[in-house]
């Protein structure tokens, strides 16, 4: 399978999730430019953190006008896997591929530190997963704090959407580990369809042991055995 | 641009929604006291856009300004716009 890591002005994970796949996980990757609009046959784009377009306006506001980001949208809308990281994550919203929208982290403050977050939904990023087991992956973003209305709200947990809560290391939903204040520990949702996945934790940041910790492979190798047909 | 139009000014608003939570506002309030200031209720921040630009008619030019808030200056999940319009 062929994964595809965009590049937008301000994109600073882009060469951290290129080699997560193609070091760590040994699979095929390409590098695709937001001028382009040719996807080059990749099974799951990759929207990585950062700051695009400097973060002006509003986190992923204009990123989200590139000229790949049309066809990023239709490939969404004909099932292919789209994974949004961090600033790929505010990206998503922005384009409406996801529902919500990131508020200031309650702190003001850029977060950059190692979380733990409980595995709420069994989806095409998390089939290697057990439920409610906890990962451990790093956040680094000023403007994570998820928010959606209440109505909002109500439809994802109902569609079973979250995919991902913040939680403390026994893995109990708790406040006091929740970096940004984001609206009921949400650290990650999926689309209705499950097939685009947004997370504010960097698992392309976590694939060997001497950094801390392994479990960012946990979702890569969850991509590879659905796009394999390993699992539904 | 044809001769009839006229370039015109316009001013954007765009705040959160009430009921959002405000934390750069919050944090402004805070240091508001902290300064010594009395009998400030609430802080809400926002951002203001000033846009110049040709049009034939003020209701052209309300529409135009309406649509550019509502796709890219403001997100409407979050965020309230108000458009002013003036020559």
């Amino acid at each position: 399978m062929k994964f595809g890591v965009i590049i937008f002005p301000g994109s600073n994970c882009d060469y951290d999730a290129y080699q997560m796949v193609k070091s760590v996980i040994k699979e095929e990757v390409e590098f695709l430019w937001h001028q382009e609009k040719e996807l080059k046959d990749c099974d799951c784009l990759i929207l990585p953190g950062g700051f695009s377009y400097g973060d002006y306006l509003r986190t992923g506001a204009i990123a989200r006008f590139a000229p790949i980001m049309k066809e990023v949208y239709n490939f969404a809308e004909n099932g292919g896997l789209v994974i949004g990281i961090c600033n790929g994550f505010q990206i998503l919203l922005e384009t409406n591929l996801l529902p919500g929208a990131m508020l200031r982290n309650s702190s003001l403050r850029f977060v950059c530190k190692y979380v733990y977050v409980r595995v709420e939904e069994n989806t095409p990023f998390t089939n290697t997963c057990q439920k409610s087991q906890v990962l451990k992956i790093p956040v680094a973003h000023t403007d994570g704090n998820y928010y959606i209305s209440e109505e909002g709200l109500k439809e994802l947990k109902d569609n079973n959407q979250i995919v991902f809560r913040y939680c403390n290391p026994q893995g109990e939903i708790d406040p006091n580990y929740n970096p940004n204040g984001a609206l009921d520990n949400i650290a990650g949702i999926c689309n209705l369809k499950r097939n685009v996945l947004g997370m504010m934790p960097h698992p392309e940041r976590c694939g060997e042991k001497i950094l801390g910790s392994e479990d960012g492979r946990y979702i890569f190798e969850s991509i590879i055995n659905f796009v394999k047909g390993k699992v539904n | 641009m044809s001769k009839k139009e006229k370039l015109n000014k316009a001013k954007v608003y765009v705040r959160l929604k009430e009921g959002v939570l405000d934390p750069q506002g919050t944090t402004i309030n805070r240091a508001l006291e902290d300064m010594g200031y009395k009998g400030i209720e609430e802080v809400r921040s926002g951002r203001f856009f000033e846009i110049s630009f040709y049009s034939a008619s003020k209701k052209e030019a309300l529409k135009l300004v309406t649509s550019i808030s509502d796709k890219l200056l403001a997100n409407p999940v979050i965020e309230d716009f108000k458009v002013e319009i003036s020559k």
